[in-house]
């Protein structure tokens, strides 16, 4: 892909260019958006991951102003957005089918908003070229929408956003139509995309794999509400809510009730009686109280021994239950003698191949690796 | 194919063909034959184009025939433009319950017949109808109006049949264009009516064509609506095709002039399709 020519806007000011405050939308009884605040530095690559029904879209159809917001301010490089019809705004959206014109072939197609702002003729045949050129699809202009390729047609509706140079570019679920294979090629190229031209990116999915791969920051929606805005990592690691950490990636969940509180240090009992000892940084839960423990299948250590496990970490005697071949993201279903599975992710040591259902195994997981939610936040 | 379901295949092909070949084909190899046939004396006939230079020789005759097709152009025009924004309103504008009862509504006179409607409006237009009627009660006008009998009656009549021919293709097509290449447009930065130009009505182009062609070929063939609403003064070509059949009793003519109506009507759709860039059976084949 040509992207060695990073000639995009490097001058970074303090202004961010898209800043939603307090951003909300009813539709009649129902709160699609609720009391949404966030700021997305120029730039930079912003996802909003939620499950379907969460509001991301409806948030994204105000910022690109399809819908109207019932209250709260949202703002463009400083300039207020309210009142700004779509086809005024800065911003341009790719949208979840790509919405390319069938009556227009690709240079038309990349050229329909040059020519909506009166630019000439050939200036347009040049920008259009450029641009289709900088998306990897040199001399495409003639041809027709169904000729291309899936992904050829994703990059041909990001180049017509691009062409008009928008101050933010809105992408909704663009990848959701692509198989697997394309959707993880896409990933990559999507954020190369963003780095070559160096335009802010708003990305809605539901993918949390799209969102934690692509974005510099990933803010976590749930009905209406942002749970966490964070860096991927940060999402990933320190998940602020029960929503989160149990929308965002894999972990296993356990139902558990707070048996003692020592500073940082929890002792819990799962319902089906299994102990464990969780360190929260934040000790705001009491004894007696009903608690959410999720822990990520790669925090979980399994060994056939038990040898050299130490009993400052939860450590149990398991069988296993199942053993799920996926590759690289192999795991294992083992059962605790209360009955709790966990699911664990298998070494890729091979030391665990012949693992079969019904094997004795032990599993451990450090304290610090969990997190702790009090069970009414879901 | 198996040889059974090559039968079905005929079979099923059966009605179609015996009705093509039947009511279609043959009896115009018939007519053709009457046209090329001149009368020389009682029961004596010669072959000839006589009953086509008869055509071109009576002035009558082929300003009918332009008259009929510049207004048949013209009620097709007229229909489009009315028929346009409603089917636009119908397949984008409503959701629902409202498009279905929308949609109900633009079928519902016809299932009256076309002689009982054009009725209903000489009622209306007539010198002692409703509309002068009401003009005079109001003071608008001191003497009773006549507005039937003239061209502009005719059209209304013609735009009136012919309406639903137009809206039905055009909101099959504009429901199959998708919302968000609307919005699309407006999010580039298009306006209203540069999204219509360059969205809505390419995507519509068949089916404009399509509800064309059908008003168009019932508009030049309408017998009812001209004489009844155009009056004696008013001829319509079909009116003429059925004074040489029936009052004069000049086959031979009448025949001619089918033909000439025939290629007329086949001329303006190829010319329409050519001009609009479409084919057809993309056209017809879609609705």
């Amino acid at each position: 892909m040509p992207f060695s020519t990073l000639r995009g806007r490097t001058l970074t000011n303090a202004i961010p260019d898209l800043s939603c405050k307090d951003l909300t939308k009813d539709f009649d009884a129902f709160r699609a958006v609720d009391h949404v605040s966030f700021e997305v530095p120029q730039g930079s690559f912003f996802s909003i991951l939620g499950p379907s029904g969460c509001g991301k879209t409806t948030l994204l159809r105000m910022i690109a102003g399809f819908q109207s917001a019932s209250s709260g301010d949202l703002l463009i490089k400083g300039k207020s957005m309210i009142d700004v019809p779509p086809n005024k705004r800065p911003v341009s959206m790719v949208f979840q089918h790509l919405a390319l014109f069938p009556t227009m072939n690709i240079g038309d197609n990349v050229g329909f908003g040059l020519r909506q702002r009166g630019v000439g003729r050939a200036d347009i045949t040049r920008r259009v070229g450029e641009v289709l050129e900088r998306v990897g699809l040199p001399g495409v202009s003639a041809r027709r929408i169904d000729q291309l390729s899936g992904g050829q047609k994703q990059r041909v509706a990001i180049a017509r956003c691009m062409v008009l140079e928008p101050d933010v570019l809105l992408l909704d679920e663009p990848l959701g139509a692509l198989d697997l294979k394309l959707r993880e090629h896409m990933k990559v190229e999507l954020k190369s995309l963003q780095a070559a031209f160096n335009t802010t990116f708003v990305y809605i999915t539901h993918d949390q794999s799209e969102a934690l791969v692509m974005s510099d920051n990933v803010a976590v929606m749930n009905h209406g509400r942002f749970e966490q805005i964070g860096a991927p990592h940060e999402v990933y690691h320190n998940p602020g809510t029960a929503f989160v950490a149990g929308f965002v990636g894999d972990a296993n969940r356990i139902e558990a009730k707070v048996a003692a509180v020592n500073g940082s240090m929890l002792t819990l009992t799962s319902h089906a009686g299994t102990q464990m000892s969780v360190e929260t940084g934040t000790a705001d839960l009491a004894v007696g109280q009903s608690a959410q423990v999720f822990l990520r299948p790669e925090a979980i250590e399994l060994s056939r021994s038990g040898e050299g496990f130490d009993s400052d970490q939860n450590v149990s005697r398991c069988t296993v239950n199942s053993v799920l071949f996926n590759g690289a993201n192999s795991s294992v279903i083992v059962r605790d003698p209360q009955g709790n599975s966990l699911n664990a992710v298998m070494p890729q040591t091979g030391a665990f191949a012949d693992l079969r259902p019904g094997d004795e195994i032990f599993t451990r997981w450090h304290p610090a690796k969990a997190r702790c939610y009090l069970a009414n936040e879901v | 194919m198996s040889d059974t379901s090559k039968l079905g295949f005929y079979l099923l092909l059966a009605p179609i063909l015996l009705w093509l070949v039947v009511l279609i084909i043959l009896p115009h190899i018939g007519l053709f034959f009457v046209s090329i046939s001149e009368k020389i004396g009682p029961r004596e006939y010669e072959t000839g184009f006589g009953n086509y230079a008869t055509f071109f020789g009576e002035p009558l005759y082929w300003r009918t025939f332009a008259r009929t097709a510049i207004m048949s152009v013209m009620a097709t025009a007229l229909t489009l433009i009315l028929g346009f924004p409603i089917a636009y309103y119908i397949a984008k504008l409503t959701r629902g319950r409202t498009k279905t009862t929308l949609f109900l509504m633009c079928m519902i006179p016809f299932w009256v017949s076309e002689l009982v409607r054009t009725f209903g409006w000489m009622i209306l237009l007539r010198e002692t109808g409703v509309i002068s009627t009401t003009l005079q009660r109001l003071g608008v006008i001191s003497g009773p109006v006549e507005l039937l009998y003239n061209d502009t009656a005719i059209m209304v009549g013609l735009v009136y049949t012919s309406i639903l021919f137009m809206v039905v293709p055009l909101v099959t097509t504009l429901d199959s264009l998708d919302d968000s290449l609307i919005e699309a447009g407006y999010d580039l930065g298009g306006t209203s009516t540069s999204i219509m130009r360059e969205i809505v009505i390419p995507h519509a182009m068949p089916g404009i064509v399509s509800g064309c062609i059908v008003v168009f070929m019932l508009s030049l063939g309408n017998y009812l609506t001209p004489i009844l609403l155009g009056g004696k003064d008013s001829l319509w070509f079909t009116g003429m095709i059925y004074t040489q059949f029936i009052t004069r009793f000049n086959w031979e003519l009448g025949s001619a002039l089918g033909f000439l109506l025939l290629g007329l009507s086949s001329a303006v759709v190829f010319l329409g399709l050519k001009l609009s860039g479409q084919s057809l059976s993309e056209t017809m084949g879609r609705t």
